[in-house]
C-alpha cells in the first residue's frame, strides 16, 4: 500500500471504502463500506479520485501558466499580452482551449495514422506520469517511489522517441529536420543531467524524491551549486525552450515537428510543452531548493511558490535569449557540460568521502561538515565555470565545404 | 564627388583597343555595336586609369525600331562613372553577349531584362527567367505588349 | 555496410516564418549543411515598371512607395532625384533639407527593421524586434506629422516636398533625438555582450570587398566588407556636402559586421539630422513646378544610397507627361546574388541569419 501514503485525504476515502482490514494503513473506523474481499474495488476508486484530483488541478495550474507566460513575454517585449478573454485576459487559455478542440484535425496524405497520433499522446502522458512521483507538499504525494529520479529520468527521455516519430510521420522535411535534432540534441542532453544528478543522490543517499527533500538540512543548491546550473540547462535542453529550442526553432524550420499537427493535436503538444515546463520545475525544486519545506506558509503553497519562481526564470531567459546553431548546441552538451558534470561527481565524492563520518546507514555529513562542503563546491563551481568558458569554444571553424553537386547554373 | 566620363574621351580610348565597336556618344552616353560589348566591357573593367569594377545596372529600353540596352557603370578607383549603351535590332530573338564573366552582378539583372524586355545575353550561365515563370507569354515591358493573359 | 545517404531538397518558402516576405530559397541539404541554394523570386511582383509607364511623373511617386515598404521616404527620394535630373528642375534648400532629415530618419526606422528581424532569425523570440519597432514607431509619428501617412508616405514631389513641416515636428524630433542614442546604447550592449549572438554571427558567412564589388552588392552589406562606398559621401547629392558624418567600416564582413554596421549607420544618420536642423533655414519647400512634368528628349539615371544599396531609377523620357521607361534598379535584387556564394557549406540556421544580415525586402526584390 506504498501507493496511497500520500494525503489523509485519500488514505481515509480508502478506508472509508474498505475499512480497517488485513492492510498496512491504520484505519481508526471498524468496517468499510465495500463488502471484504472487494479491496481492489476500494483501492481503484481512490487511484481514481486521487488522480482526477491531480491532473484536474495541474491542468488549472497549467492553463494559468500559460497565461503567465504569455502576459509575461508581453510585459518583457513591451507590449499588454493577452488581456481581452475575460478580467486581465484571464480566460485567454479557455479560448484558446475551445478554438483548438473545434479545430478541424488535418491529417497531411500519406501519413501512418497510428505513427501521426500517437506523438502528442506520448508527450502529455509522459509529463502526466511525471506527477506520480512529486512530493508536493509535507505527505502530498501519490507514490513515494523508492527509484523516484530514476523514474523521472526514464520517463523524460521517452519525449525524444515521440517527437521522433511526429518528425517522421508528418512527411514535411522541416519535421524531418526536427526530428534528427531531437534525436541528437535529447539523447546528448540526457548523459549531463543524469549525471548531475549524481551529487544529489550521493548527499541524500535515496534515490527517492521524498526522501531527497527530507535529507536537505541545507538547501542542496547550496551544497551542489555546479550540479544545479548542469540540471537546469541540460533540463531546459531537455524540454526544448531557448537558447536550445533547436526543435521547434520558428525561423528556421517552420514548427519543427508539430509543423503538420492541427488542431486539438497541436494542442496537445502546446499543453505538454508547458506542462513540462511546471513539472521540470518541480523537479529541480525537489532536487536542489528544498522541496516543499519553508517556513510560516502551508508546505504545497511554498512547493507552488517555488516552481512558479522557476517558470518565471524560465520565461525570462526565453523572452531574452537568441538560440544556438545545432553544431553548437551539441558542442555545449559535449564540451562543457559532460566534464563540468563529471568533475561534480568527482568534488562530491571526495568531498562526501572526507567530510563524513560513518554511521549505520552509510556515510552522513554533520552540519557544519554540510556547511564546509557548501562553501568548496561553490569555489569550484564557479572556478570551473569560468575557466571553462575561456577554454571551450563553441565557435566551430567550419571549412565550407564544396558544392557535390552542379549548381543550377551549370546544369542550364 | 564622381565624375560622369563624357562618351567622347571613352570612344577615342576604345577606338585603339577595340577599333570599330563604337557606333556613337553624346554628352555622357556612348553607343557600341551590341556583338561587341563584352569586349568593350573587358575593356572599361580592367584598362588602368579606367577599372570599371561596379557594375550599377542593366536596363532595357524597348524604342520599338530596337532595343536599347543600357550600361551603367562606376569605378571605385578612379571615382568615375560611364553609360554604355547598346543597340539591339530585330524582335524575334534579340541577343548580345553576357558580362557575367566580368562582373558577377551581372547575372540576375541580365535575366530580368530577359524576362521583362525578351533581349537574351548569350554566354549566360542560367538565363532563365527571373520574375515571371517559364512559359510565360510575352515580354511585359515591351511596347507591343498588351495585356497579361487571362 | 555505409549507410546510404542522399541530399534533400528543401523548399524555403515562400511560405516560411523567416524568408522576409515572399522569397522561395530552393537548397540542397547534406544533413543540415547546404549544398546548394538557388533563390526564386517573383511572388510579389506587381510589374511597377509597366505601371509606371502610364502614370504621370507625379503619379510614379506612389509607385515607388510600394517598393521597399519598410522605407518609402528614400524610394521617394531617389525617384524624385532622377525625375530632377532629366527635367532639370531644382529644388529649394528647404525642400533639400525636409528630404534629407525625412530619408536620415527613415534609414534609422529601415535599420530597426534589419536589426530587429535579424535579431528574430537568430531566435531572440521578438523582444528585440519589438524593442526595434518601439522606436520604429516614433519615427512613423514624425512621418505622420510630415505627410499624414505612415508606411506609404509619398512625401517627396519633383522639386521639393509636399509640405513643409508643421510646428509641432520640431520638438517632438528634437525629443526623438534626445532618446534614440540611450536606445542605440541599449542594441550595441545587447550585441556586443551576448556570447550566444557574437557565436552565431562571427565568422559566418564572409564576403571579401572584392567579390562584393564584383556582384555588384552595395550599401551596408558592401560597407561590412571592408570599403567605405557610401554615394552619400563619395557623390553627395542635395546637401550631404554641407554635413559632417563618418562612413562605418566593417572588417571580416561577417553576420556579425553585417549586423554591427546598421547600429554604427544609426548614429551617424542621427548625426546628418542633428546637423540639419541646426541648418535648416527658412523659405519654400518646393520649387514651382508645373502639374504635369514634360522632361525634355532623353535619359537619366538618379541613384541615392538607400538603406539596403545603391538605389536607382533610370528614367526616360519621349517628352510627354510620363516616362518612357521607367527602370528600377533594386539594391535588395542585387544583393541576393551573393547569397549562394556565401551560404553554401554553411549550416540551415546561418542561412536564415545571413539572409536577415543582407536584409531584403520582397517589394523592392520582385517590384
Amino acid at each position: 500500500m506504498a501507493f496511497l501514503e500520500g494525503h489523509a485525504l485519500f488514505r481515509n476515502l480508502y478506508c472509508l471504502l474498505a475499512g480497517n482490514l488485513d492492510n498496512t494503513v491504520a484505519c481508526s473506523g471498524r468496517g468499510g463500506l465495500l463488502p471484504v474481499g472487494w479491496e481492489w474495488l476500494a483501492f481503484a476508486i481512490t487511484a481514481f479520485a486521487i488522480t482526477m484530483v491531480l491532473l484536474n488541478v495541474f491542468l488549472v495550474v497549467t492553463m494559468f501558466y500559460t497565461y503567465m507566460e504569455r502576459r509575461l513575454l508581453g510585459r518583457f517585449q513591451g507590449r499588454l499580452g493577452p488581456n481581452r478573454a475575460g478580467p486581465f485576459g484571464l480566460l485567454q487559455p479557455v479560448a484558446d482551449a475551445i478554438k483548438l478542440l473545434t479545430k478541424e484535425s488535418i491529417v497531411p496524405r500519406g501519413t501512418d495514422l497510428l505513427l501521426h497520433n500517437l506523438p502528442p499522446v506520448i508527450m502529455v502522458a509522459t509529463v502526466f506520469v511525471t506527477l506520480a512521483i512529486l512530493p508536493f507538499g509535507e505527505d502530498t504525494f501519490v507514490a513515494n517511489l523508492n527509484v523516484g529520479v530514476l523514474f523521472f529520468l526514464a520517463i523524460t527521455s521517452v519525449n525524444a522517441l515521440a517527437i521522433f516519430m511526429a518528425g517522421l510521420s508528418s512527411g514535411n522535411r522541416y519535421a524531418v529536420f526536427s526530428g534528427m535534432r531531437a534525436v541528437a540534441q535529447l539523447i546528448s542532453y540526457e548523459v549531463p543531467m543524469v549525471l548531475s544528478v549524481v551529487g544529489v543522490i550521493l548527499l541524500a543517499g535515496s534515490l527517492s524524491l521524498v526522501e531527497i527533500v527530507e535529507a536537505q538540512r541545507i538547501p542542496f543548491f547550496l551544497l551542489q551549486p555546479l550540479g544545479l546550473f548542469i540540471f537546469v540547462v541540460a533540463i531546459s535542453a531537455e524540454m526544448n525552450r531557448t537558447p536550445f529550442d533547436q526543435l521547434e526553432a520558428e525561423s528556421e524550420i517552420v514548427a519543427g515537428f508539430h509543423t503538420e499537427y492541427t488542431g486539438m493535436k497541436f494542442g496537445l503538444f502546446y499543453l505538454a510543452e508547458y506542462a513540462a515546463v511546471l513539472t521540470s520545475a518541480a523537479v529541480i525544486v525537489t532536487l536542489f531548493l528544498d522541496g516543499w519545506n519553508g517556513p510560516w506558509l502551508p508546505s504545497p503553497l511554498w512547493f507552488l511558490i517555488k516552481v512558479f519562481f522557476l517558470a518565471f526564470l524560465f520565461i525570462w531567459v526565453r523572452a531574452t535569449l537568441p538560440r544556438l546553431r545545432i553544431d553548437q548546441t551539441m558542442a555545449f552538451a559535449w564540451k562543457f557540460l559532460l566534464p563540468l558534470s563529471l568533475l561534480n561527481i568527482f568534488v562530491t565524492a571526495t568531498l562526501v568521502l572526507l567530510l563524513g563520518e560513518e554511521t549505520a546507514t552509510g556515510v552522513a555529513l554533520s552540519t557544519g561538515g554540510l556547511w564546509a562542503m557548501a562553501g568548496i563546491n561553490s569555489v569550484v563551481a564557479l572556478a570551473s565555470v569560468l575557466l571553462f568558458a575561456r577554454m571551450v569554444h563553441l565557435r566551430t571553424p567550419v571549412h565550407p565545404i564544396p558544392s557535390m553537386q552542379p549548381s543550377p547554373s551549370e546544369v542550364a | 564627388m564622381i565624375r560622369e566620363v563624357p562618351g567622347e574621351e571613352l570612344a577615342r580610348r576604345l577606338q585603339v583597343a577595340c577599333p570599330g565597336a563604337v557606333e556613337a556618344w553624346q554628352d555622357i552616353s556612348l553607343w557600341v555595336k551590341p556583338q561587341r560589348i563584352l569586349e568593350v566591357c573587358r575593356f572599361l573593367n580592367q584598362m588602368p586609369g579606367l577599372e570599371f569594377n561596379l557594375l550599377n545596372s542593366i536596363s532595357g529600353v524597348d524604342y520599338i525600331e530596337h532595343f536599347e540596352v543600357v550600361y551603367h557603370v562606376t569605378s571605385t578607383i578612379n571615382l568615375h562613372s560611364a553609360v554604355i549603351k547598346a543597340r539591339v535590332y530585330g524582335r524575334e530573338e534579340p541577343s548580345l553577349p553576357s558580362v557575367v564573366s566580368l562582373w558577377q552582378g551581372a547575372d540576375f539583372q541580365e535575366r530580368e531584362v530577359w524576362d521583362l524586355m525578351g533581349v537574351r545575353f548569350e554566354g549566360h550561365p542560367n538565363m532563365k527567367r527571373i520574375l515571371l515563370w517559364e512559359g510565360y507569354p510575352g515580354f511585359p515591358l515591351r511596347k507591343d505588349y498588351l495585356e497579361a493573359p487571362r | 555496410m555505409p549507410i546510404r545517404s542522399e541530399p534533400v531538397t528543401v523548399n524555403v518558402g515562400p511560405q516560411h516564418p523567416s524568408t522576409h516576405g515572399v522569397l522561395r530559397l530552393r537548397v540542397t541539404f547534406d544533413g543540415e549543411v547546404i549544398l546548394d541554394m538557388e533563390p526564386v523570386f517573383g511572388y510579389l511582383h506587381r510589374g511597377s515598371e509597366k505601371l509606371g509607364e502610364e502614370r504621370t511623373y507625379t503619379q510614379v511617386i506612389t509607385l515607388t512607395d510600394r517598393l521597399d515598404y519598410v522605407a518609402s521616404m528614400t524610394n521617394n527620394q531617389a525617384y524624385v532625384l532622377a525625375a530632377e535630373k532629366l527635367a532639370g528642375i531644382q529644388a529649394p534648400e528647404r525642400g533639400m533639407y525636409l528630404r534629407v532629415i525625412a530619408a536620415e530618419l527613415q534609414r534609422v526606422a529601415s535599420h530597426l527593421v534589419a536589426t530587429g528581424f535579424l535579431l528574430n532569425d537568430l531566435g531572440a523570440f521578438a523582444t528585440p524586434l519589438m524593442y526595434c519597432f518601439r522606436e520604429r514607431e516614433r519615427i512613423l509619428d514624425l512621418f505622420e506629422m510630415l505627410c499624414g501617412a505612415r508606411i506609404t508616405l509619398s512625401y517627396m514631389r519633383v522639386g521639393g516636398v509636399f509640405q513643409d513641416a508643421p510646428e509641432d515636428f520640431w520638438p517632438a524630433l528634437r525629443k526623438f533625438m534626445a532618446d534614440m542614442p540611450h536606445y542605440l546604447d541599449e542594441y550595441e550592449q545587447l550585441l556586443t555582450d551576448n556570447e550566444i549572438l557574437v557565436t552565431r554571427t562571427k565568422g559566418v558567412s564572409i564576403l571579401n570587398a572584392d567579390h562584393a564589388l564584383n556582384a555588384s552588392v552595395t550599401g551596408p552589406v558592401l560597407r561590412a566588407s571592408g570599403l567605405p562606398w557610401d554615394l552619400r559621401k563619395i557623390d553627395p547629392y542635395e546637401i550631404y556636402n554641407r554635413v559632417q558624418f563618418d562612413v562605418p567600416v566593417g572588417k571580416a564582413g561577417d553576420n556579425y559586421d553585417r549586423f554591427k554596421i546598421r547600429i554604427d549607420e544609426m548614429r551617424q544618420s542621427l548625426r546628418i539630422i542633428e546637423q540639419c536642423i541646426d541648418q535648416i533655414g527658412p523659405g519654400p519647400v518646393r520649387a514651382i513646378v508645373p502639374s504635369l512634368i514634360r522632361p525634355p528628349i532623353g535619359d537619366a539615371y538618379g541613384r541615392i544610397e538607400g538603406p539596403k544599396g545603391e538605389l536607382g531609377f533610370y528614367l526616360v523620357s519621349d517628352g510627354s507627361i510620363a516616362p518612357y521607361r521607367f527602370k528600377i534598379r533594386s539594391p535588395s535584387l542585387i544583393n541576393l546574388t551573393v547569397l549562394r556564394d556565401i551560404l553554401i557549406g554553411w549550416k540551415l540556421a546561418d542561412m536564415i541569419v545571413t539572409l536577415g544580415s543582407i536584409d531584403i525586402n520582397m517589394g523592392e526584390v520582385d517590384r
